[in-house]
Parts: C-alpha cells; structure tokens; sequence
C-alpha cells in the first residue's frame, strides 16, 4: 500500500530527517528552533511529544473524560507530528527518526499511560519497514505466530494489544519458503476481544484465508525473536516512563497529605517506601534506556542486544510490580479508586509487563543462553560494553 | 513527572575496552603464578601487600590522578574498568584499594602540596595503606555525633578519643579520621569536626584487632591518647569537615564494588546449574543476570556522567542502595537455586566452598560506608521528602 499524499516526504531534510516536511502540533516557534538548530532534534522531539501529551492526553482529563473522543484528537496530532511512523524511513511513508528518538517517544507516551495504540504503530511501522513494505496512514498492530500459504493468511494469534482499535495489523507470517511480513486489513480478520488488565483491549485474531494488503518475504531482515526483543524494549520504555510518573504522583500526593497532625511525607516509613520506590523507577529507566542505546547502535540483533533487552524487559517488569505496589500503598484507599489517576498507569504497568514476554519468560531464555555459554563466559558477556 | 533521576546510556571507550584486556591478561598471570584463587574465599580478607605493588607498577593505582602525584591523568571510566575487573575476580585489592578510592582524593583535594608530593606516588606505586576513621563507639551512621577530639596546641593538633571498626587499620600507615575541634552550634549539629591526616605509627595509638563473624581480622579499634600531629595534617577547613563531603561520594557510592562482593557466588551457581538446567534454575540465573547488567549499567552511567561534569549524587545514591541489597541477597537466592540443581550435569565443589564464606559476609554489605537505612534518607531528601 502506498502511503498516503499527506504524509509524503518533501526531500529536503538534511541529516535528521525526523519531523521535517511535517506540521509539527502547535509549535511553530519549536519548528523554527527545528530548522535552526537541527543538531538538538534529540531534545526537541521530546519536548514536542511532551507538549502533545501535556495539551491533549492529561492523564487526569482522560480519567475523567465522559467519553473516548479525546483519543482521535490526539491521534490525529500524533499522526500530523509524524511521530506515529517514526520508525519508518521516509521512502516508505515514515518520519525515519532514530530508533533512539523513537523510544524517548514512547517513554514520554507511557509517563501518560495514553490508551492510543501508539506503540503498537510503531512497532508495526519498524516491522513492516524491515521487509520494505511501506506503511499505511492510521492505526496498526502487530501480530505473529500465523501461516501463510498460497498467498493467504491463516491461524491464531493472541494477546495482539489494542487490535480492535486498529485498521492494519502488520503480521509476521510463517510461510512455506521461510518467514514473511505481511499487511492485512484487520477488517478481514475475526478478533475476539477482551478488555485485559489494562482496560485497552486484547484480542485474539483468527484468520481465515485471509488475502494480504501487501507482503514481503522477511528474508534475513527479521525473525519472531526479533520482533520479540522489539515488543519487549517498547514494553521497557512504556514502563518506564509510568513508573516516573507514579513516581511523581506518589511523591507529591506524600507531601500534600496530612496525617497524624503532619505531611505523610515527614514519616520516615514512608520516605523509605518512596526511596525504593525511586530505586526502581531508576532501574527501569536505566535498563530501558541502555537497551535503546544499544539496539541504535546495533546492526543486527546480536548477544549484546539479547542481554540488554532481555534485561531491560525483565527490569523493568520487576520494577513495574514493585513500584505499583509501593505507590498504591503510598496513596492508601484514594489510590484504588477508579476517580485517581494512579490505576491509569499501575494497570498498564502490570499489562505491559506481560506483553512480548513476561519476566519470567526472558528470564528462562537468558538464563539459558548463559547457561549455555559457560560460567567463564558469564562476566565477559556482562562486561561486553 | 519528575525528571529528577537520569541516567545517560554510557559506552565504555576503545581504549578502556583495550585496557580491560590488559587487565584480563595481568589477572591471568596473577592467577597462574598462585597469586590468589578466584573460586575462593579471600585469604587475609584480600589483604596482599605484594599483589597492590604489581598493580602499582602497571599504573592502575591512582590512574586518574595527575602525573606530578604518580597518576596517570587515565579517564574515571578506565578506573572503573581496573575495578570491576579485579572485583569480578576477588583479586585482592585492600591494601591499595581505600587510599584509590577515597583517601587519596581527599588528600589531592585538601593536603599541602609537601604532603601530596611524598604521599600521592607512594599510593601509586602500591606501597602505602590507608584507612578511614569515622565510626566511634557511640556514633557510627549518626556521623555528627562524633567525640574523639583534636585540641590545638602551639605544636600541632593532639588526638585523643576511640574510633572503632576501622577495616584494615592494624595494616595500615595512615588514617583519615573524623575529629572534634569545637562542640556543635545551636542551628548546625554538623559543625564542629574536622579532618585529619593521622601517620598511625606516631606514639599514642593503641590498634586493637576485632574478629567478625566471617572470621576475618580486618576491623579494629583504634585509641588515640594524647597522640600528637602536625598541625599542617589538618586536611581543609576547621569545623567545616561535613561541607566537605562532595562529587566525590557519587564515585564512593556507585562503583562496582557495591554490587560485585559476592559476585564469585553467581559464576560458581552459573557451573553448579550446568549448560543445560531445567526452567528453575534458568529462570533464576536469568533474573539475577538481568538483575546485575542493569546494576553494571546504572554504574557506568553514574561515573560516566561525572566525568562529564554532571552531578548525579542522587542517582549514585541509589546505585548503592539496589547494588548493596542485590550482593547482599545472592548468595541466598543462589542457595536456593543450587539446591535443586543435578548434581551429575553441574559441578558445585568451588560452589560449596565460596557459598558459606559469602553468606557469612552478607551482613556486612549494606551497613559498610553507609547502612540501607541512611542511603534511603539521602535518596528521600533528594526526592525532597525532607
């Protein structure tokens, strides 16, 4: 499918071709820094997501919201940024950012537990563009675990997140001669669909015979376990950047409670609870952005990008349980009600934690990768870089 | 959100990478020759005066130091990369580690420049031990309420009072001690103490050895009684020790050395589980794995943001606190993991050696330059819960 007139690229973008050609949402003078100054795009990307979230996506409005049309409001900003094909190169329909820039993104997009299927496109995005296919306009997620043959898709995939909300699903296929990308409209599939822990809808997609949009083999480019190790650093950003939030929202609902007579914030069981609590916030931040560090500079998805993301996925999950539970005891019985914003982002944390591999499923495979290699080849692989 | 916490993705450089592989062949030989013995419990509590003099000659002790003190102007990340190395192995590193690490900054930073000149390369080259005096009997993570006093006389400062757990005092030739030089203010319970530099062979020091639990000899008491110093071993400002405390304390906090103690534990769980364990023994190798490279990876960051000049102080907080607890807890998740472990597929006899000794050094771990308790308050006040 060929992308649409309004998201062409112009083609006089310099080095950093990221949001160039492109309305930027409500930021004119940001764009004029832009075109000035493109070497702090790094920083301007963030900032110009921060402003989209901040304007559109308050995580307090939302909760709060009398119905769901905030959600095509903000996905049409997202979209006009650009920043919903971030990591798609511009001669496939995308923004062609860093994958660096794309993850910032996402950390933003998590710290306001948005239920737009944000990553989800741009996973789809990243997979599509692998096997060169270039990617429509709107919403799109990602499944595997299906059967191509004769052209046609058939099979089952489950827990494919917010499949309901999205027109495209981007598919890695197994087909007779080796793996495939494949575009299908999500029209032509069966989903049955439930809300999971995150409220945002899990489906389970059956295919019957279902003819592609476009498809591609996937040659070397791209196999499942890339497309995990994908799933799985987005999962670590989306977590991290809640878990900074729950962060703040545990910290200032600390200060501004009065019990006993004085801020809660004074009482030093609960100060320890917010220490731990920023121990793993840091954790997942740090683990996250390692693996998105690692996987911009990677050419192929190696040992060293297994073990960051691995790590950062199991990380991240551990601190998204530890953090949730330290936040809402914190936040006593205000924070389990459905009026808090708290529960927008604990039961994201504990449903993202779950997607493209639990801890305990990349723990096992880590683990045995190590196992595997030796105890004499443990700390080199730790001390690799 | 806050925003408050960053940790930038830090890469080790080639040319730290190059000197890990020459550390890597160093330790080699060291290990060959008999030097000590990686899959066992430290002898003398990694205590080998002969061991810090081969790693002075290499030029790996006060590294970052400038030429004219005997460094080698080497960037912090090429330090860290000598630590880790030689914590990874159990290399024994006490005779020299402390005066690297800290003492001999504090003295760069506050010493005279005749101190510095005699003292600094002697540190480089292995050959002078230091150690530090904070704890007192009745002040250990209440730092402030310090009694051991310094009384200016026209010759200099006299010393008397008791410091005590002092590790690896009875080895060594100095101390950097905390003292009284006047009582606190009204407002400032800080003020009041001052540094010094103490030459622990002057008279009027008494080293009393205390044996832990672990069996090991390196705490002691220290009694000081009428000892007499210089007064140009004052070290910085009269009173004014506790604004003393500086960037310095992130390298203190953050280093490898918070979370790779029991390290040994974790390679001899990885032999005992064998090449192929079944889904428990993976699975708890691969948590604790993902668990330690995100330790390593906050590190590196903490240390490579201060070379650049930022000041992550609470972050450097906070790689201690999760590094001290998770070195702390390894070697009893791995008892669990190794229990069940086939005993026919996997080799635990270095396992069975090493495990006891670190559960034995376990408590320790996060009372040791800091307790859990006092890092958790650095970390609240930073998150300005206090």
């Amino acid at each position: 499918m060929a992308p649409s007139a309004s998201v062409a690229c112009d083609g006089s973008h310099g080095n950093r071709p990221f949001l160039s050609g492109r309305r930027i949402y409500d930021c004119r003078h940001v764009y004029t820094i832009l075109k000035g100054a493109m070497t702090d795009t790094d920083n301007i990307i963030v900032d110009t997501t921060q402003r989209m979230f901040r304007d559109l996506a308050d995580p307090q409005t939302l909760n709060l919201a009398a119905d769901d049309g905030w959600k095509d409001v903000l996905w049409t900003a997202l979209e006009e940024s650009g920043l919903t094909l971030a990591w798609v190169p511009d001669d496939l329909g995308g923004a062609g950012a860093g994958m660096d820039d794309g993850f910032q993104v996402l950390r933003v997009a998590g710290a306001h537990a948005v239920a737009v299927p944000l990553a989800e496109t741009l996973l789809a995005g990243w997979l599509l563009a692998r096997a060169g296919i270039a990617s429509p306009a709107g919403r799109m997620s990602v499944a595997s675990g299906l059967s191509l043959a004769n052209g046609k898709l058939s099979g089952t995939a489950r827990g494919v997140p917010m499949a309901a909300d999205c027109a495209h699903l981007a598919v890695l296929a197994d087909g007779p001669d080796g793996p495939h990308v494949v575009l299908v409209e999500t029209s032509s599939c069966q989903l049955d669909v439930s809300p999971g822990l995150a409220g945002d809808g899990m489906a389970t997609v059956t295919m019957e015979d279902v003819t592609p949009v476009a498809m591609a083999a996937a040659s070397n480019r791209v196999s499942a376990e890339d497309l995990s190790l994908m799933g799985a650093a987005v999962r670590a950003h989306q977590m991290a950047g809640a878990l900074e939030a729950v962060l703040g929202v545990a910290v200032d609902y600390a200060k501004e409670r009065q019990a006993f007579g004085k801020p809660i914030a004074k009482f030093q069981a609960v100060q320890h609870g917010l220490a731990r609590l920023a121990g793993e916030t840091a954790a997942a931040t740090a683990a996250a952005g390692s693996a998105a560090d690692t996987l911009h500079n990677a050419e192929t998805f190696d040992d060293a990008v297994f073990l960051e993301v691995a790590s950062a996925k199991i990380r991240a999950g551990e601190a998204a349980g530890e953090g949730a539970a330290i936040a809402h005891q914190v936040l006593g019985a205000i924070g389990f009600t459905e009026e808090h914003v708290l529960q927008r982002y604990t039961r994201r944390l504990w449903a993202w934690r779950d997607d493209f591999g639990s801890e305990s499923e990349w723990a096992l495979k880590l683990g045995q990768r190590i196992a595997a290699g030796g105890a004499d080849d443990l700390w080199p692989l730790v001390a690799s870089r | 959100m806050t925003g408050a916490i960053q940790f930038d993705p830090i890469r080790l450089s080639p040319e730290a990478q190059e000197l890990r592989r020459e550390v890597r062949a160093f330790i080699a030989d060291e290990i060959a020759s008999g030097g000590f013995d990686p899959a066992a419990a430290p002898l003398d509590d990694g205590f080998d005066p002969d061991f810090s003099r081969r790693v002075g000659a290499r030029g790996w002790i006060g590294m970052t130091w400038p030429k004219k003190y005997g460094g080698a102007e080497r960037s912090f990340l090429e330090r860290y990369v000598v630590t880790e190395e030689m914590r990874a192995v159990g290399a024994p590193v006490r005779a020299h580690f402390t005066a690297d690490r800290q003492s001999g900054p504090v003295l760069m930073k506050y010493a005279s420049e005749d101190i510095k000149l005699d003292i600094l390369p002697r540190i480089t080259r292995g050959e002078c031990c230091f150690c530090i005096g904070m704890s007192e009997p009745n002040s250990g993570s209440d730092l402030f309420a310090a009694q051991a006093k310094a009384t200016k006389t026209a010759d200099g400062f006299v010393l008397n009072g008791t410091k005590v757990w002092t590790t690896n005092a009875h080895n060594s030739d100095y101390m950097i001690g905390l003292f009284r030089t006047s009582p606190p203010t009204e407002d400032n319970r800080r003020h009041g103490l001052s540094q010094f530099l103490v030459d622990l062979k002057r008279p009027g020091i008494e080293i009393n050895g205390i044996r832990s639990m672990a069996g090991g000899d390196e705490f002691n008491e220290v009694v000081f009684t009428d000892c007499l110093i210089p007064a140009d071993h004052l070290l910085g400002e009269i009173d004014g020790a506790w604004k003393q405390a500086t960037a310095e304390l992130a390298y203190e906090r953050s280093g490898p050395e918070r979370f790779l103690e029991t390290f040994g534990v974790l390679v001899e769980l990885a032999r005992t589980l064998g090449p192929e364990p079944d889904a428990r023994g993976a699975e708890g190798l691969g948590r604790l794995v993902a668990q330690l490279h995100t330790l390593r990876r906050m590190s590196v960051s903490v240390n490579g943001m201060l070379e650049a000049g930022k000041e992550p102080t609470l972050e450097g907080s906070i790689v201690k606190d999760l590094g001290t607890i998770w070195q702390q807890a390894l070697p009893g998740r791995a008892r669990d993991l190794a229990a069940l472990a086939d005993p026919v597929t996997g080799d635990r006899a270095n396992f069975d050696v090493i495990l006891p000794y670190a559960l034995k050094i376990a408590p320790k771990l996060t009372i040791q330059g800091g307790t859990t308790e006092v890092l958790r308050g650095i970390i609240a006040r930073g998150l300005g819960l206090r």
